[in-house]
Order: C-alpha cells, then sequence, then structure tokens
C-alpha cells in the first residue's frame, strides 16, 4: 500500500512538480516515460515517489517516446490508469501514436510541456507541440499556471475516463514560464484527490480472461469512416462532460474552470484571444490599459482547446454588445497559413452578432518574450481598427521579432 | 470432413462485419473486437466447434482465397504423428485425440509447412493446384521412394 505523502496546506511548486503530484494522488497503475526537456521533472519526480513507497503502480522507463505512448496504449488496453508527459520532439515522436490512443480510445493522461520544435533546437516555450496534436483526437486543456497544472490533471482522469467520453486526454502547460517558475499551489490532501478522481473502471480490458477481445483492428474504406465519426461524435460531446467536472472541482476546491475563461469581456470593445501564461500577462496589461488610457480591454483564453470551444467563444464575443475588434494570438510557427487559433476563432466569430473585425499576431516563437508593453501596443492597434471601422494594418503580424516589419494580407473592406 | 467441425454455419461464407453494415452509431467504442458472443471462462477447454465465435472473430472469416496451392491430406499413410499440427502456423490442420482429420481449408493459406515436415515415406501431406479435385490427386499419390544405396 503506498504511503500517504504529507501535504500542506499551501506549497510553493513549479508546474511540473504540481502535475507530478497529480499524478501520483491518481494513484496510476501504469508510467512509461522517456525525460525530455522540460517535461523531464514531471516523470522524475513520479519516479522518486515510486521509489519511496509513495506508488503501488508499475514505471516504466523505455527507450524513446514512440515507445512511451506505445507503452501506455498497451497498458490501457490491458485496462489500467495510464499516464505520462512529454514536450516538443519527443511529442512529435509520439505523434503517430496519439493518434492510435484516440481512436482506440484509451483514456490516457498526458501531460505536455510546451516546447517550440525543431528546427532550430531550441528548449524554451511555444505552442508547436500543442498545434501538431491538435487533430489527433485528444482532449486539449491548456493550464496558465502552476496551480492549474495541479487542478487540471485531476479533472483530466476524470474527464478522460468518464464511460461516455473514454478519450486520451493532453493537459498543457508552458514550458518554464509555467513548469519551471515556483508559485503557490494549494494541493488537495492525497484521501481527497483520490476521491475525487475516483477508482478506474476499466472497459474492453485485455486482462478480463472471461470475455477475450481484440483491440486496433484494421478496417478499410468500409469500417475506418463510421469509427471515426463515431470518436469525433464522442469527442465533441465531451464538452458537456468538461464542464461537469469543472463544477465538481468548483465544490470540492472552489477553484472554478471553464472551457473559454474570460476576463473584462462585459463591456469589451477590444479583445485578445490568448494562449497558455501569456494569459495572465495579458489581463494585467488589460487592467492597465483601462486604468491608464480608458481602452476597454477583455480577454478570451480558451482553456480547453479540443473539444474547440465554439459554443462558448461565440457566447464571450457576444458578451460585450460594443466589441468591435478582435486579435487572436498564436504562439507558433503557422507553417504558410494564418495562425490555427485565429482561423479557429474568427470561424465561430463569423456566425455571432457582433462579427468582430479578426486580426492575428505570431508571437512569442522559441521562447521570445511577450512583455506588457508590447501587448498595450498591440491593444492600441486593435482600438485603431475599432475606430475607423475596418483593419489598418496588415491581417496576420509578428511580434516582437527582429527585422523589417513583417505582415500578411490587407483588409478588403472598406 | 464433417461439417460439424467447420465451427459455426457462417463460418467460411462471412465476411467480417459484412452481413450487416451498420453505422456510426452502432459500432463498437473503439476498434475493439470480442472473440465470442458474451462472457466465456473456459475456451480454452472448449474446442473450436463448441465455442461460441462472435461474428467479429476471425475464426468465421474465410481467407481461402489467398491460397494459391493447397495441401491434400492422404489417411491410408499418415502415422498420427502431428508434426504438421504443431507446425501448421494458423492452426489449420485438424486433430482429435491425437488423430489426424484433415485440413481446415477456411483458414490454410497454401504455406507447405505441413508437407515439409511431414516424416513418412511417401508424404501423407502433398501439394497440388487450388482447382485440382483431391480424389484425383490421391489418385495419382506418388509411390514409396526407396533409399539410395551407398
Amino acid at each position: 500500500m503506498a504511503k500517504k505523502f504529507d501535504l500542506n496546506e499551501m506549497e510553493v511548486w513549479d508546474g511540473n512538480y504540481a502535475s507530478s503530484q497529480a499524478l501520483r494522488q491518481a494513484q496510476v497503475d501504469v508510467v512509461a516515460a522517456y525525460p525530455i526537456t522540460p517535461s523531464t521533472p514531471i516523470v522524475e519526480g513520479y519516479g522518486a515517489y515510486k521509489a519511496n513507497g509513495y506508488i503501488d503502480g508499475e514505471y516504466v522507463m523505455v527507450e524513446s517516446e514512440h515507445a512511451a505512448m506505445s507503452g501506455c496504449v498497451g497498458a490501457a488496453a490491458a485496462g489500467g490508469r495510464v499516464a505520462t508527459a512529454t514536450s516538443s520532439q519527443g511529442f512529435a515522436l509520439m505523434a503517430e501514436v496519439l493518434y492510435q490512443a484516440s481512436g482506440m480510445r484509451l483514456p490516457i493522461v498526458l501531460c505536455v510541456v510546451n516546447r517550440s520544435l525543431a528546427s532550430p533546437l531550441n528548449v524554451r516555450c511555444d505552442h508547436s507541440d500543442m498545434y501538431l496534436g491538435r487533430d489527433s483526437g485528444w482532449i486539449n486543456i491548456d493550464a496558465f499556471n502552476a496551480q492549474e497544472a495541479y487542478d487540471l490533471p485531476l479533472c483530466a482522469f476524470r474527464i478522460g475516463e468518464n464511460l461516455g467520453v473514454r478519450l486520451p486526454v493532453m493537459v498543457h502547460q508552458d514550458g518554464f514560464t509555467t513548469s519551471h517558475k515556483a508559485q503557490n499551489v494549494s494541493p488537495l490532501q492525497d484521501e481527497v484527490a483520490y476521491k475525487f478522481v475516483g477508482k478506474y473502471v476499466p472497459v474492453d480490458d485485455m486482462l478480463d480472461f472471461s470475455r477475450p477481445v481484440t483491440h486496433g483492428a484494421q478496417t478499410e474504406e468500409d469500417w475506418h469512416y463510421e469509427h471515426k465519426a463515431k470518436q469525433h461524435k464522442a469527442l465533441m460531446d465531451s464538452a458537456k462532460v468538461i464542464d461537469e467536472v469543472f463544477a465538481e472541482f468548483k465544490e470540492l476546491t472552489g477553484r472554478e474552470y471553464k472551457r473559454v475563461e474570460t476576463y473584462m469581456m462585459e463591456d469589451a470593445e477590444v479583445a485578445m484571444v490568448v494562449l497558455g501564461s501569456s494569459v495572465e500577462t495579458a489581463i494585467l496589461s488589460a487592467q492597465q490599459l483601462r486604468e491608464e488610457e480608458g481602452i476597454k480591454v477583455g480577454i478570451i483564453a480558451p482553456r480547453v482547446f479540443r473539444p474547440f470551444p465554439y459554443d462558448l467563444i461565440r457566447d464571450s464575443i457576444d458578451m460585450s454588445p460594443n466589441l468591435k475588434a478582435v486579435v487572436c494570438m498564436d504562439k507558433s510557427a503557422p507553417g504558410g497559413a494564418m495562425g490555427a487559433l485565429f482561423n479557429e476563432v474568427s470561424a465561430a466569430a463569423y456566425s455571432t452578432n457582433n462579427r468582430p473585425i479578426m486580426t492575428n499576431y505570431i508571437y512569442g516563437l522559441g521562447g521570445r518574450d511577450f512583455t506588457i508593453n508590447e501587448i498595450k501596443r498591440i491593444m492600441r492597434e486593435q482600438k485603431a481598427h475599432a475606430d475607423a471601422g475596418h483593419i489598418t494594418t496588415e491581417i496576420q503580424q509578428f511580434s516582437g521579432v527582429r527585422g523589417p516589419k513583417l505582415g500578411f494580407f490587407t483588409t478588403r473592406r472598406d | 470432413m464433417s461439417k460439424g467441425l467447420q465451427g459455426t454455419d457462417k463460418r467460411g461464407i462471412l465476411e467480417l462485419g459484412a452481413e450487416e453494415k451498420i453505422g456510426w452509431d452502432a459500432v463498437p467504442q473503439g476498434v475493439v473486437l470480442h472473440s465470442f458472443d458474451g462472457e466465456t471462462s473456459n475456451s480454452a477447454l472448449l474446442k473450436p466447434e463448441d465455442r461460441e465465435y462472435s461474428e467479429f472473430s476471425s475464426y468465421i472469416a474465410s481467407v481461402a482465397s489467398w491460397r494459391v496451392i493447397k495441401p491434400v491430406y492422404n489417411r491410408d499413410i499418415c502415422i498420427d504423428c502431428q508434426n504438421c499440427w504443431v507446425w501448421c502456423p494458423d492452426t489449420s490442420i485438424i486433430s482429435r485425440d491425437k488423430q489426424m482429420l484433415g485440413i481446415d481449408y477456411d483458414h490454410c493459406k497454401g504455406c507447405g509447412v505441413c508437407v515439409e515436415v511431414c516424416p513418412t515415406n511417401p508424404k501423407s501431406l502433398l501439394m497440388f493446384g487450388e482447382t485440382t479435385d483431391n480424389d484425383e490427386s490421391l489418385a495419382n499419390w506418388p509411390e514409396k521412394k526407396k533409399k539410395a544405396k551407398k
């Protein structure tokens, strides 16, 4: 029997440590892991708990991230609660198996500590790994700080393992800015956390010898489409379960999560849509702009990136009758397109009443700092769009990059 | 070969799931195929023909069309040594109580391993063309070979 870990009401943890504590408290049956910066301390910490008797489950050290996720798929199909962590190149190596996990409907929890993708090689944060996995059929939840990097994995087990969902869940946090920054974290006691997560209920587990089962069968054109349609439906329908789990978590802890977080949107005339640790910087900047310059800035932060919260994005855009301009911040090299967040939020905004002016910024690639002053500059620009009634700059621009100004496409609306 | 050894009546006719093409709402959650209908606690102790294979078990499907040549079994020569049963990679040698009964032509893929490992002289299993009638093959069985003198 695993030992109880003594926890204070308030701990000083970084995001990685917070996530590894959440995995420990969930009493995971199998963690198959391979280290990579900046997510290493999650599985390193977990390994230490195992070595020191705080974990009953198995810890499997493998030779690559492909093997790590393969081990997770095997263990989940066998009938266990399973989790691991990765970043960047490791995430990219997992990519093939990510699709296996979701198609096989295995509720694995993956802590992704966001880091840019090479080349050039870089260990700092951007969201290229998150974006790489966005069509992989996983539920994607984003933690903006260390407390959330503790809370959301606990919710992730509940959501993914729900009998109507049975899908794998990624919990993202920003590399270094969240994963390595010590912050106040208020944890649950072990028994309270485990009670919330609940006992694992296996479905079609291979270790049930009374019901032999084949997992991961091949289908061709006659069946593949039906399976993918069913999988998509389950992912879309998981929104309701996410809402329910978040509501239960609020009841337990007082900490409230929504699929889309909004800040000061009720009377906003301009808004920024942003993910990750930049959200808190953006909120601070918005507060200052309101006080100092009277610009009514609001912030929209998708907490859940998949299933994409089309409904709540539209609600947040229509929250203020005066909303005129929205800028979407993409922290990933767009690879020859507008940013993904811009594309998806714009698609949702198209069927709102407000139909605000939509623009796109690429920012913070490879960990480039995103400052309060830069956010203020961008929001003043949105105010200029709003006042002019059309986009006064290029539609896609690059924030914080050295060299001549970089931007693409201009408006066709006069 | 007796009909009972062909398992269920559906065997050899049904392609996987082809009988009724259900929609996305009715396919199983995940890419999961159950081998048997309902629970089974003793399937390892049952002979294949007595098991409740599900429609989605590959035991129900025929792969006979993969074969271009087939093994033919000659009961008159066989010594029931079980070599072919042990070596067959597709469990397509049908043997009961250590007595060889014949070939499972629904699952045999014509690899010829059984012929290779047959120790009798002449062999009790030989490969013939897929379209050749088995009675014709048995009528043309080769004679016992004499050992070459040293």
